[in-house]
């Protein structure tokens, strides 16, 4: 299932080969989590990653992220191949993961202060703290932070690294739907302004549709991709445009017809 | 090593001075013109407790032979008017209103304890007067003795020191080092899990070979007994940090060292304060253990020669000593834990 954008060698696309990641259970068993993946992600894009749990969608993240090898295939950031974890691609989890000893403003010079950069970069820092209107917030330790906040804090920590690549695994995936929708067009916001390419893990179809420019959608046991969907929308975009709702009609008609699919290949 | 344990009532009663601390501009509008039996008692009970046990100390009979000493009364006498002195301006200060509140039921049961300590000894004769002095007696000891409990004491407290920081050191980079690397881990763990339940008072009569100088055989000892459980709780910190922590930290470009520093050892911070908790409990015992056998100083060393001497009064002076001694340096400990565990505030309670 090859990708039918044009394959860029921009220092920011990203790009799977048969990529195929085998996970041993502490039993011994083997479980194949991805199989057969291939996807390449255009410098600048933003792609949504949805299907059911166990798909593999964080699975591929973490790949990408190089915080796992896979099993067999390759990883390519531009045209080097991704070995190990990198300031290169930022990468947010559902849980901020927040360091709960340092406050704001320190969780966000944390990578710059583990590449050692944090004397050039301070005012970036404040930038950031700006961008995401925390700046009352600065001196706030984690756990006096709403989950919203929380996550912004999570986000501006990635970006002010300046990521080639954001890895964005259900950021948004524990707020309440008004935050969520608020946040959902701040992440749009700093991707226009940043340029920064964007795959987003998602199990909402409606986000999927609000902000990808492509969707991936995957299937379970082993994870595959079933297919990708562009999303023809313009930005910015309505929730309620009829377009929006047709399209969110087919793919919610593809998941259903990809699960009766493997209930007859498994019959 | 349940010293920690022992103080944990402490702090949770510290709580309600705060609550108390906030309410207190509240209710001020209400509770002056008619104070609350609560206020009322709060402001008498330690002026109170004074007279009393000023009126036990001066009317009741002797059933022994009392050393005519005016430390005691005097002691007495400062209590009752520092108690009058804070209970008449309160009404028009809300934070002394409220540490009084707070803090004068236990002073007040604090001079009722001694009077009632004067009680069971010297006035009624229930307990044996050789062995159980009056409060006068142990006061007066207490001044008398100050130059030899002041040196006792100092000594002691530079061998704690000593020892303790040697031990905390080396406990913390076994700790850590044995947390982080799997390698350390197969071959350190066995070592402490053979070595460490062994008391440290048990190893004396081989640090006395060994260490040339009593003193540094005292350094030693304390600092194994600290070493074991710092190295126990912050190698159990380091290696349960969460495994995201680290994730995230490697996504933002952090290195081996960041990762050991900066992320895995303030995440095992609380971990490692019970280790140090449970390493300066150890400590104190230890400590006195080691000066009342190899090292000639400190007051470990002087219960032991009062003792020889059957000179109770002077045990017992070094027992208030050793009391207001120890508790200090853990108090000590939880203001430095409190310091740097302050992003920890309302996640854990202690």
């Amino acid at each position: 299932m090859v990708s039918t954008a044009p394959i860029q060698t921009d220092a920011s696309s990203v790009r799977a080969r048969h990529v195929k990641k085998v996970f041993v259970t502490p039993e011994g068993s083997a479980l194949t989590a991805l199989d057969g993946v291939n996807l390449s992600v255009a410098a600048g894009e933003l792609i949504c990653l949805v299907g059911p749990s166990g798909c593999g969608k964080s699975t591929l993240l973490r790949l990408i992220a190089g915080l796992d090898r896979p099993t067999a295939g390759e990883l390519l950031i531009g045209r080097e191949p991704i070995t190990e974890p990198s300031a290169d691609r930022g990468l947010v989890f559902q849980d901020p993961n927040l360091f709960p000893w340092l406050t704001v403003r320190r969780n966000i010079e944390a990578g710059l202060v583990a590449r050692h950069v944090l004397r050039e970069k301070r005012d970036d820092v404040e930038q950031f703290i700006r961008l995401v209107g925390l700046e009352s917030f600065a001196n706030a330790y984690p756990h006096q932070l709403s989950g919203g906040m929380a996550q912004r804090v999570a986000l501006a920590r990635a970006l002010v690294n300046h990521p080639r690549v954001l890895l964005l695994d259900e950021p948004l995936g524990a707020l309440d739907a008004f935050t969520r929708m608020r946040m959902q067009d701040e992440v749009l916001h700093l991707w226009e302004a940043r340029g920064t390419t964007m795959l987003l893990v998602t199990h909402d179809i409606d986000e999927a549709i609000y902000m990808g420019d492509r969707i991936v959608l995957m299937t379970p046991r082993p994870g595959r991709i079933d297919r990708i969907l562009d999303v023809p929308l313009p930005r910015p975009r309505q929730r309620n445009d009829p377009s929006f709702l047709d399209l969110r009609a087919q793919i919610l008609e593809l998941l259903h017809f990809t699960g009766q699919a493997v209930t007859v290949v498994g019959a | 090593m349940s010293q920690p344990g022992i103080d944990l009532p402490v702090r949770v009663e510290a709580a309600p001075t705060k609550r108390a601390d906030e309410i207190g501009p509240s209710t001020k509008t209400r509770r002056p013109a008619v104070p609350g039996l609560r206020q009322v008692a709060a402001a008498v009970a330690v002026p109170l407790a004074a007279l009393l046990a000023l009126a036990v100390h001066a009317w009741v009979p002797s059933s022994g032979l009392a050393q005519n000493t005016r430390s005691y009364p005097t002691l007495l006498a400062a209590l009752l008017v520092v108690g009058v002195l804070s209970a008449i301006p309160q009404p028009l200060f809300p934070r002394l209103r409220s540490w009084l509140r707070a803090n004068a039921p236990i002073f007040a049961a604090g001079t009722l304890a001694l009077c009632a300590w004067e009680l069971l000894t010297i006035k009624l004769g229930l307990l044996p007067l050789m062995y159980f002095p009056p409060p006068e007696n142990v006061l007066q000891t207490l001044l008398d003795d100050r130059r030899q409990l002041f040196d006792s004491t100092w000594h002691s407290l530079l061998l704690l020191v000593l020892g303790y920081a040697v031990g905390t050191a080396s406990g913390l980079v076994s700790g850590v080092t044995i947390g982080w690397s799997g390698n350390v881990r197969y071959w350190g763990m066995p070592v402490l899990k053979i070595i460490g339940p062994i008391p440290a008072t048990a190893w004396i009569p081989m640090a006395l070979v060994v260490f040339p100088q009593s003193i540094a055989a005292g350094v030693f000892l304390i600092a194994l007994a600290v070493w074991f459980p710092v190295t126990m709780l912050s190698a159990s910190g380091v290696s349960n940090v969460r495994a995201s922590y680290l994730d995230v930290a490697r996504t933002l470009g952090a290195g081996r060292g960041y990762l050991i520093f900066k992320v895995a050892v303030p995440a095992a911070m609380p971990s490692i304060f019970i280790g140090l908790f449970m390493g300066l409990g150890a400590s104190f015992l230890t400590l006195l253990v080691a000066e009342s056998t190899g090292v000639s100083s400190g007051l470990g060393w002087y219960i032991d020669w009062a003792r020889n001497y059957s000179d109770y009064n002077k045990v017992f002076a070094a027992l208030v000593i050793m009391a207001v001694f120890f508790s200090t340096v853990m108090t000590l400990l939880f203001k430095v834990r409190d310091r740097i565990l302050v992003w920890q505030k309302g996640v854990i309670k202690w």
